[in-house]
């Protein structure tokens, strides 16, 4: 029985090509746009991931304020310590770096924002205030050229090395290193490119960067206030037990909630809870119209129904029984939106791959299989009242239907 | 008229059968305490005015309706309070339709319009293709079992709703005017068959109020608010 009521269930979708292919239209989209947002939430996922386990696995990151909620989130109110005026000083750095059990280096830095220029090309830079151990400390690796060294950042002599999206705007084909480029209305000598890192999402990126000897940024743009450092501890296994040791030697200038010693795993353990958030509420938002599109598919089994009663009640008169009627139905309910599911399905796919090369889209088994169970489901659940109504017809009432 | 009777068994019997629609508060009686036997081989007609009763009879008789009161037999069995279900089984094994309008799905070749009855009494569909193409070749339809009902005159088309109502191998085929839509000379084409199937030894009932067709069948009844006023019978023969 069920293979030939599925046989007739697909002439009846076959005959109006047309209309059936608009009814899927709505589950084509909702699945397309379920599968693209959580992919899009998964990729963000995995690039940020990504991003901070370059950041080391030995570092341990202290900055001004609560930087977390304790809720396994960030804290709202930390950028208002930050502001606040608070600030690390070269004093409490140099008692960090006393912990010599724990300790291997400390680096630390400023940002200021400038105009970068060599011969007629400009782009702006972020600009890195930062010391020699900064690449061991966050793990850069250089593409040319060297990092500048202890001298050049004791004595503040003007060396730059610029990150690799701001060589390419300025030198395009030409090797950077030796040349002399103006920041602001400085000269620097480059010393170095730093390997290209990738990211952004259109915002500036570790690529936009320019780093340049603290003492010198200190003086050119009068701004010494150190809000974060980053400290290399020996090994891994030590990490809590720096942890401590950092936030015992901190409490004697500042108060315990003033701020914060974390590293890496705690920072992607939050961020990964703030976007696996971001994935669900994007889902979310795309399964509504996965919604709509089981709506349309009732609408339209409804108007199916009421459009074939005379050939509902021929098929009656002629030994159908409800159930069969009412399986038949179903089964188109179910057909449109399993045929509507793969499509979405298929052009989601084809969206991640031309979305590959600008965004890390990372298309889920779990997204998938979730998307077509839910498709399914929506036709079939949509598809009962049409077919229960098809089902209950009288025969006699819907032969003499005109 | 012939002498000796001859006694044939009924195939189908009404015993006081009446049937009453409820509009609002008010009860339309549409069959009265009808009483009907129909043997093996018979060629009924049933006549009346409209609102005579005589669809509902067909209806009521067919198993596509059911009775209000009174029991009815089929082939000896009672089916009077057979359920939905056993009822579209009995219709699709026992009892052929022919319809004024056809009744022919769109966008359908002749070939899967005759399969339908088959579908559902769960034939083979090699099986089912075979006696589809058997049935519409019988009918003179042998060239046109891919041609859909808009590819199809008026006649074609009731030809192909006849195969399809003898494809099962039914005990009684039952027609509502099946001439009633078509011109003359499709309406003798379509006379002609139902003769002819009826001389094969089909049971055949139908409802008319053109005496011209009327007159084509061995026996008539007429119907005047839900009973029947007249019986005649031509062919001699007796129910039991």
């Amino acid at each position: 029985m069920s293979l030939n009521t599925f046989k007739v269930a697909t002439r009846a979708l076959l005959v109006n090509k047309s209309r059936t292919f608009l009814t899927t239209l709505g589950i084509i989209i909702g699945v397309f746009s379920v599968v693209m947002l959580t992919g899009l939430g998964s990729g963000l996922q995995a690039y940020v991931s990504d991003q901070f386990e370059g950041l080391g696995a030995n570092t341990v990151f202290v900055s001004i304020g609560q930087v977390f909620d304790g809720e396994g989130s960030f804290n709202r109110g930390s950028v208002g310590q930050i502001l606040s005026g608070n600030k690390f000083t070269l004093r409490d750095i140099e008692r960090i770096k006393r912990l010599r059990d724990y300790v291997d280096e400390v680096t630390y830095f400023s940002t200021n924002v400038d105009e970068a220029e060599f011969s007629d090309n400009t782009t702006p830079v972020i600009i890195l205030g930062t010391l020699a151990n900064y690449p061991e400390a966050i793990d850069i690796d250089m593409a040319s050229g060297r990092f500048f060294n202890v001298n050049e950042e004791r004595s503040g002599e003007k060396v730059v090395v610029l990150g690799d999206g701001v060589a390419q705007e300025l030198f395009d084909q030409i090797d950077p290193v030796s040349r002399k480029i103006r920041i602001g209305n400085q000269n620097y000598r480059v010393v170095g490119v730093a390997a290209k890192q990738g990211g952004g999402f259109g915002g500036p990126s570790v690529d936009d960067y320019v780093y340049v000897p603290y003492t010198l940024t200190s003086r050119i743009y009068q701004d010494t206030d150190i809000t974060q450092f980053s400290v290399k501890i020996k090994s891994a296994e030590m990490i809590p037990e720096a942890i401590t040791a950092i936030e015992n030697e901190l409490k004697r200038s500042f108060e315990e909630d003033e701020f914060s010693v974390f590293d890496q795993s705690q920072l992607l353990s939050t961020i990964n809870n703030i976007l696996s958030m971001l994935t669900v509420a994007l889902g979310g938002i795309a399964a509504i119209s996965l919604l709509v599109g089981g709506i349309g598919i009732m609408n339209i089994m409804l108007v199916s129904v009421s459009e074939r009663t005379r050939e509902i009640g021929l098929r009656k008169a002629l030994g159908a029984t409800p159930n069969e009627i009412m399986i038949q139905f179903l089964i188109e309910a179910s057909l449109l939106s399993v045929f509507g599911g793969l499509i979405g399905l298929g052009l989601a796919y084809l969206g991640a791959w031309a979305l590959q090369p600008i965004f890390p889209i990372k298309v889920t088994l779990t997204a998938v299989l979730l998307a077509l169970g839910v498709s399914t489901a929506v036709g079939l659940i949509f598809g009962v009242a049409p077919a229960r109504r098809a089902a209950n017809l009288s025969p006699i009432e819907a032969l003499r239907y005109e | 008229m012939a002498k000796t009777t001859e006694t044939v068994k009924a195939i189908l019997e009404l015993k006081q059968v009446s049937k009453i629609y409820t509009l609002g508060q008010q009860l339309i009686p549409a069959l009265n305490k009808l009483s009907l036997k129909v043997c093996e081989g018979d060629f009924v007609v049933i006549m009346g005015a409209s609102g005579s009763g005589k669809s509902t009879l067909l209806q009521v008789a067919s198993m596509l309706s059911q009775a209000t009161e009174g029991e009815i037999y089929l082939k000896g069995k009672n089916v009077t309070e057979y359920d939905e279900v056993e009822r579209a089984r009995l219709r699709n094994k026992e009892i052929g339709f022919i319809f004024q309008q056809f009744n022919l799905l769109a966008k359908t070749s002749a070939v899967e319009q005759v399969e339908l009855p088959l579908i559902y009494a769960k034939v083979a569909e090699e099986e089912r293709r075979e006696r589809a193409i058997e049935m519409l070749k019988k009918l003179g339809l042998g060239d046109r079992l891919a041609n859909k009902p808009g590819e199809l005159s008026g006649g074609q088309q009731q030809r192909v709703a006849i195969a399809r109502a003898l494809v099962n191998n039914p005990s009684i085929i039952f027609a509502d005017e099946p001439t009633g839509n078509l011109d003359s000379k499709s309406g003798a084409e379509i006379k002609k068959i139902l003769i002819k199937l009826n001389k094969e030894g089909k049971t055949i009932i139908l409802v008319t109020h053109d005496p011209n067709v009327a007159k084509i069948a061995k026996r008539q009844i007429l119907i005047k608010d839900g009973q029947i006023i007249k019986d005649v019978r031509t062919d001699g023969k007796k129910c039991h």
